[in-house]
């Protein structure tokens, strides 16, 4: 895409100029993505119609603060967007990493880096995937026309490699459908997007895979997830980047009727990394289950917002988020149960565990019910807290040593929620990296 | 129950120990000695610090020694973590078993096994062997093999947990075992089944330290000795008539008169209300029921 490299090469140079910013601030998300990098990227019209109004949106939404509550216990006021310059480079693909062996067999494959896609290989029927002009375009927006924050218009705007896969109308996919995304060039800002189209009575699982070089970078992917009537959908994500960079993912789904949503998410990576989750249950009849594994170390900061929203009757979530932090990592889950006034019979349950394994790391959870029909059952839970005295004396009392107990217990904490992510392969390479983590660990300390 | 030639005896030794849980002195001393092959049952009212006893030997968090030593052997016991205890030969049946969830029996025991042969971690065979004596030993006590291959103790009823500690103090093959209420939550037949089984271990020389409530366990245990445990104190031993008597007569003859309370402490019948008073409790007692073993409302 070598329009956009240019552009970009233009705005970094511009950068400089427009240091003290288009509306006199410096540093502003306005003075890097300027709504004129709109024009130079490719699509229809009508999609750039749409990135433009998008763009003009990001700008009236401003800058974000900590101050806001959907910035609340994050560290968005240490962003400062004038170390970063839009553009899209493209570059070689990153490494297998947690993914190791599931291309092989899979029902295709995509690798994007650094704003550009790279290449797409598709192996199986019954799966379709569109890139910027192919077909894309006009699948950009279906769950998401607006962005739920200022990063969502800015991708809508800027999304320079937008891939859409589409599952044909009851095709069953017994392989997974993985894209892969990596960044790794210093001081890039960029913005994925993903479509994922499920037509009705399909099934299928797509696995995003967001990697990335130990070099400071600004990630803000997009991904849609339309799940069709009587639909089977796993989609997982697995988020291992570098310990420099920063990621602003928002995921938006719609569930149809009778269908079944599966959301993985796992958190590795990444200096501050972002994810807000979002799922309407639009269809009657509809399922889904978010489940996320995570992990923090160093400094990191893993922040999750979640979103059930239940909009018609006879619909039901689950949720689970289980994650451990270390050294002086912080881990912050704010989860909103919605139930609209006509969706009654509905079941709904979010539950957050928190694992502090040093006295330095810090989590918090935030569960939050906002219910409007009576006909309904929620339930929400959280805890934080570090290995549980009880288990780790139990253990000890077999015979097993103080660390291994404890690299046991941390172990068995995550297994259930291990189980429920959406891919088998997926499971067995996380619990390989857990087990490594905890066997390198020391927790004695945090307690 | 013959008595083991004499370089395979181990011995357990407790002298004048004394412990506290927070401000409470619970245990003010106890002196008690079990050795391979021999089964000794402490019995004492709720709250005489039976369970304490056990969990202070074992070294559970939140308890302090105050007085007095613990030998294992010669060994000091406690100046060892509680995983060097375990190691050194102790076992503890927990009267309410910890659920740990993600872990089975299996990789727990697989762990210390190797560690005790000197290895760095168990290989799969060796997960692979504790798995089957496992399912052996769950067999020997009626316990499902889809139970003992669960998470320990979750989603598993009171008795099912109890099994389970037999389970694995047979798979260990420890010197010296403290049973903490191991008749409690049990039917008369799985009772009998983890009874035979530790009474089969006594004979190829485990020592056992049974702690209970109830004379019912002792039918199929048959101690060697028993012993009175009230106020944190060892107040009478004697040979298995001793238990016999407390089942005929209670422990009021060991408890202080209080005129006030007027009624009798029974043993007997599963279930009966423990009398009000406050008699048999340190006057000082934090904890709401007189009755009961601190521990257990400590959690």
């Amino acid at each position: 895409m070598p329009s956009v490299a240019a552009t970009a090469t233009t705005a970094r140079t511009a950068r400089s100029d427009q240091a003290l910013g288009l509306d006199g601030r410096a540093g502003s998300l306005r003075s890097v993505f300027s709504p004129d990098l709109v024009d130079a990227l490719d699509g229809s019209d009508a999609l750039a119609k749409r990135r433009r109004a998008a763009a003009d949106r990001a700008v009236a939404r401003g800058q974000p603060s900590f101050t806001e509550e959907v910035w609340r216990y994050t560290p968005i006021d240490d962003l400062d967007p004038a170390q970063y310059a839009f553009a899209a480079p493209g570059g070689a693909a990153g490494p297998a990493g947690l993914l190791s062996g599931v291309d092989d067999g899979a029902a295709a494959v995509v690798h994007i880096a650094n704003g550009a896609v790279l290449d797409v290989s598709v192996r199986a029927d019954g799966v379709r995937v569109d890139t910027l002009g192919s077909g894309a375009d006009d699948l950009i927006g279906t769950v998401a026309p607006e962005g739920p924050d200022v990063f969502g218009d800015w991708n809508l705007a800027l999304a320079s490699a937008p891939v859409a896969v589409s599952i044909d109308p009851k095709a069953v996919l017994t392989a997974p459908v993985v894209v892969h995304v990596h960044t790794d060039v210093e001081g890039l800002a960029w913005f994925p997007r993903l479509v994922v189209m499920a037509g009705r009575t399909s099934q299928a699982t797509v696995i995003e895979h967001h990697t990335g070089g130990n070099t400071p970078a600004l990630i803000c992917p997009l991904t849609e997830l339309s799940v069709g009537d009587g639909a089977h959908l796993g989609h997982v994500t697995v988020q291992e980047l570098g310990e420099d960079a920063w990621q602003i993912a928002n995921l938006c789904a719609d569930a149809g009727r009778d269908a079944n949503l599966r959301i993985g998410h796992v958190a590795m990576g990444g200096d501050y990394a972002r994810a807000r989750i979002g799922i309407d249950m639009t269809g009657r009849g509809g399922h889904s289950e978010i489940d996320a594994v995570y992990f923090g170390r160093g400094t990191s900061t893993l922040d999750f917002r979640t979103f059930q929203t239940h909009v018609a009757p006879h619909t039901t979530s689950d949720l689970l988020f289980k994650g451990a932090v270390d050294d002086y990592a912080r881990a912050v889950y704010t989860g909103l149960i919605r139930i609209e006034a006509d969706a009654s019979n509905v079941m709904a349950d979010q539950t957050n565990r928190n694992l502090k394994l040093s006295p330095n790391a810090w989590a918090e959870s935030v569960p939050n019910l906002e219910i409007e029909n009576s006909d309904v059952q929620c339930s929400h839970a959280s805890s934080i807290g570090p290995v549980d005295a009880d288990q780790r004396f139990y253990l000890e009392s077999r015979g097993v040593p103080t660390d291994v107990a404890e690299a046991l217990v941390v172990r068995g904490f995550f297994d259930e929620v291990l189980d429920a992510l959406p891919s088998e392969q997926i499971s067995a390479s996380v619990r390989r990296r857990i087990d490594e983590l905890v066997s390198d660990a020391d927790f004695a300390a945090a307690l | 129950m013959s008595a083991p030639t004499a370089e395979a005896a181990h011995t357990l030794r407790i002298e004048g120990l004394h412990a506290s849980a927070g401000d409470t002195e619970i245990l003010q001393g106890v002196d008690l000695e079990v050795s391979s092959g021999r089964v000794h049952a402490v019995m004492g009212p709720n709250g005489s610090g039976k369970s304490t006893l056990a969990h202070v030997v074992m070294g559970r968090p939140g308890y302090e020694v105050t007085a007095g030593s613990v030998t294992l052997d010669g060994v000091d016991v406690l100046s060892l973590a509680p995983w060097e205890r375990a190691q050194a030969g102790l076992f503890l049946a927990m009267q309410h078993p910890t659920e740990v969830p993600g872990v089975s029996a299996a990789q727990a025991l697989a762990e210390a096994l190797a560690l005790r042969a000197g290895d760095d971690g168990p290989s799969d065979d060796q997960l692979e062997r504790t798995r089957s004596l496992l399912e052996a030993e769950a067999a020997a006590v009626g316990l499902k093999a889809e139970l003992v291959a669960r998470p320990l103790n979750v989603d598993m009823s009171g008795g099912e947990k109890k099994r389970n500690e037999t389970v694995q103090l047979a798979v260990l093959q420890p010197r010296i075992a403290i049973l903490d209420e191991i008749d409690s939550g049990l039917d008369i037949d799985a009772l009998r089944a983890c009874a035979n089984r530790i009474e089969a271990l006594t004979e190829a020389g485990l020592g056992v330290l049974a702690i209970t409530h109830f004379t019912r366990v002792l039918e199929y245990l048959r101690p060697d000795e028993v012993h009175v445990i009230v106020d944190g104190r060892i107040v009478d031993s004697g040979g298995p008539e001793l238990a016999e008597a407390l089942e005929a007569d209670g422990y009021t003859p060991y408890l202080p008169e209080e005129p006030d309370a007027g009624v009798a402490v029974s043993i007997g019948g599963l279930g009966s209300t423990p009398a009000s008073g406050t008699g048999a409790s340190a006057p000082d007692d934090p904890f709401a029921d007189p009755w009961a073993d601190p521990l257990d409302e400590l959690g």
